[in-house]
């Protein structure tokens, strides 16, 4: 590890730290500062823009966790929105039928979505590549039908609607109060995927994506690590789908379509594969994208013959900006990300 | 006992479309190693530039086919020159996700073009029932199955006995031994798009004249993932008894288990039984026994 010029780790725990310099506490303080006054701030704190952050915010947790499964273990997995939909709708059921505290009823809900991810995990003990990523698409159709064929829980292909969290007097039910507790979730998700990734599990998920038999020799247990990989990846799903049932208090089994895996596997590209950073920026650069084609559309369908909506418009500029991003900058922002800031430390040299 | 049997020969013949529909994602696989997940949409365009043919441009019916023919042929081989070609040797993630990418910008082209209502061909072949065994089936459905069986044969036939098709299996072989005997193995990678492509129009065309147009066409491309895993990656023949194997499966199923379930099982069927022979025989029926164990 390259460190700037004059620090040096004296001792175990600062070697380990995440925050090494006075700098980087100073950048740290300001971030947090900023996103917890972020409702505050006029333009981006408004009712609308806001309720996109939630959303982005929301991608955030569930895109960390296929991070984890496909950028760092490399089982890649299309049924991801539909493990978001199985936290969602566990969290909704157990809230609105057992009458649970959202704050049972969510970690709950990442226990189970773990299981379920678990048992989805287990065709990866056999299989590989293309193979497995069939299992994972079968994943994705076989839940999200099982959600919306059995009514009498999940209201079938209606949705139903989800009471708000309660923390003591306050209901979490606004757009303000939501993005507090996702906010903090989030970044709570950020630390841990961060941790994951740089312990020796994460390195172990790595060895295996490069190259599973390798792995093996070295005295990685293949089976371990890759239901762990499964487990993990869909207990940050289960927690996006909690969120996202308390966010947006009505859940259906649209909102969690294989377009949107595919999204999430997209923002995994766009941001870098493998990197929490990239995780990050990917799903706000994604989230951007597709909020500027529903600002724009009004003003495209003026100029333009067709149907214009974030369903043409926006999926085309998804799949342009994948295969120019897999074409021309295959390991994502996150690459842009560190050469700014081996820029800013080398600075005035080259290098 | 008549209902049974009209299924049963309903799924067999949907099934031969299937086959077809498979028969693409076979080529592709065959030739270049790609997974294209892009094969629905394609479809989707092949059958709605088929359709703007007849309806916008008031041509006849085998014209219009044969123009839009060409038109996916010529979408095949520009994908294949733009998006495919620079990532060649690259990952199978970044394979899966390039394909995603076209998925979605195919997808989005057909939503701005053709994003209005549902919309039906003219009828070109005839509709009423004929009588098998005493079950009434469409004979639209008949021909539109003979087509298909015809069709995966004619490729087949070319994989086998044509200078060309020699040169698309050595690809498939070894591209780099290929290319170092002369073979040439980026046209090959071109053609098999093109005729990939076609082959989807084709299927799309066909399965569009029963049942209208519209964006749940798509959804058979995806429905046919599994028939190409039941039938093997790699078999051409593969899809022609893989197709009716899912389609009656799908129907059968659909018959007796959506009264139990309140309906569309039918939907998910084949995706169950493929996670059942990717447990059992990841192979499929016919496909290369050369899977990794891991």
């Amino acid at each position: 590890m390259r460190l700037p010029s004059g620090i040096y780790n004296v001792n175990y725990a600062k070697d380990m730290a995440i925050i090494r310099t006075g700098t980087q506490w100073m950048l740290f303080c300001a971030f947090m500062l900023f996103l917890f006054t972020l409702p505050l701030i006029p333009g981006l704190g408004s009712r609308y823009s806001l309720g996109m952050v939630n959303v982005a915010l929301i991608y955030v947790v569930a895109v960390l966790g296929l991070n984890i499964l496909t950028g760092l273990c490399g089982q890649i997995s299309m049924g991801h929105a539909a493990f978001m939909a199985f936290g969602a709708y566990t969290s909704a059921i157990l809230m609105a039928k057992l009458h649970f505290a959202f704050w049972i009823s969510a970690p709950i809900a990442i226990l189970f979505t773990a299981m379920i991810g678990l048992i989805f995990g287990l065709p990866a003990l056999r299989l590989k590549g293309l193979y497995l990523i069939m299992s994972t698409l079968a994943a994705q159709f076989i839940i999200t039908y099982t959600l919306v064929h059995i009514p009498a829980l999940t209201g079938g292909g209606e949705g139903m609607i989800v009471p708000p969290a309660q923390l003591g007097d306050i209901t979490i039910d606004t757009v303000n109060s939501n993005y507090y507790l996702i906010m903090i979730s989030a970044v709570l998700a950020t630390f841990i995927a961060f941790n994951i990734s740089r312990s020796q599990m994460g390195r172990a998920f790595m060895a295996i994506r490069d190259n599973d038999i390798a792995a093996e020799v070295m005295g990685i247990n293949l089976t371990k690590y890759k239901l762990m990989a499964f487990t993990i990846g869909c207990a940050f799903a289960g927690w996006a789908g909690a969120l996202w049932a308390n966010n947006s208090q009505a859940i259906s089994s649209e909102q969690f379509t294989l377009m949107n895996s595919l999204w999430f596997l997209g923002m995994l590209i766009v941001g870098g594969q493998g990197s929490v950073v990239g995780a990050v920026l990917g799903v706000f650069f994604i989230r951007f994208l597709f909020e500027l084609v529903t600002i724009l559309a009004p003003f495209l369908s003026e100029i333009l013959p067709g149907s214009v909506s974030i369903g043409s418009i926006g999926q085309i500029i998804f799949g342009l900006v994948i295969i120019l991003f897999l074409i021309f900058e295959p390991r994502g922002l996150n690459h842009r990300w560190l050469i700014l800031k081996a820029y800013y430390r080398l600075w005035p040299f080259a290098h | 006992m008549s209902d049974i049997i009209a299924i049963t020969i309903t799924g067999i013949l949907v099934g031969c479309l299937y086959g077809l529909i498979a028969l693409g994602l076979v080529l592709i696989f065959k030739t270049t190693q790609v997974f294209n997940l892009a094969q629905g949409e394609m479809l989707l365009m092949g059958t709605w530039v088929t359709w703007s043919f007849i309806e916008f441009v008031h041509l006849p019916f085998w014209l219009a086919i044969i123009l839009a023919l060409i038109f996916s042929a010529l979408l095949g081989i520009v994908i294949e020159r733009f998006a495919l070609r620079p990532m060649l040797g690259q990952s199978l993630m970044s394979m899966i996700m390039i394909t995603i990418g076209i998925y979605s910008l195919l997808r989005g082209i057909s939503l701005y073009f053709w994003g209005g209502p549902q919309q039906t061909f003219p009828q070109v072949f005839p509709s009423q029932g004929i009588s098998v065994f005493g079950a009434p089936i469409s004979a639209h459905l008949i021909i539109a199955a003979i087509i298909a069986v015809i069709l995966v044969i004619f490729t087949y036939a070319y994989f086998q006995y044509t200078r060309g098709g020699l040169a698309m299996r050595a690809t498939a072989e070894n591209p780099m031994i290929a290319q170092s005997i002369g073979v040439n193995v980026t046209g090959a990678f071109s053609r098999s798009w093109a005729l990939s492509s076609m082959v989807a129009t084709m299927g799309g065309v066909l399965l569009g004249t029963a049942m209208g147009l519209s964006f749940g066409l798509s959804d058979i491309g995806l429905k046919s993932f599994p028939v190409v895993m039941l039938g093997g990656f790699e078999s051409i023949p593969g899809v022609l008894i893989a197709g009716p194997i899912m389609g009656l499966c799908e129907f059968l199923g659909a018959q007796f288990l959506d009264p139990l379930v309140g309906g569309g099982i039918g939907e998910i069927i084949p995706f169950v039984v493929m996670l059942i022979v990717l447990l059992i025989k990841p192979y499929g029926l016919f496909g290369y026994k050369i899977i990794e164990r891991v």
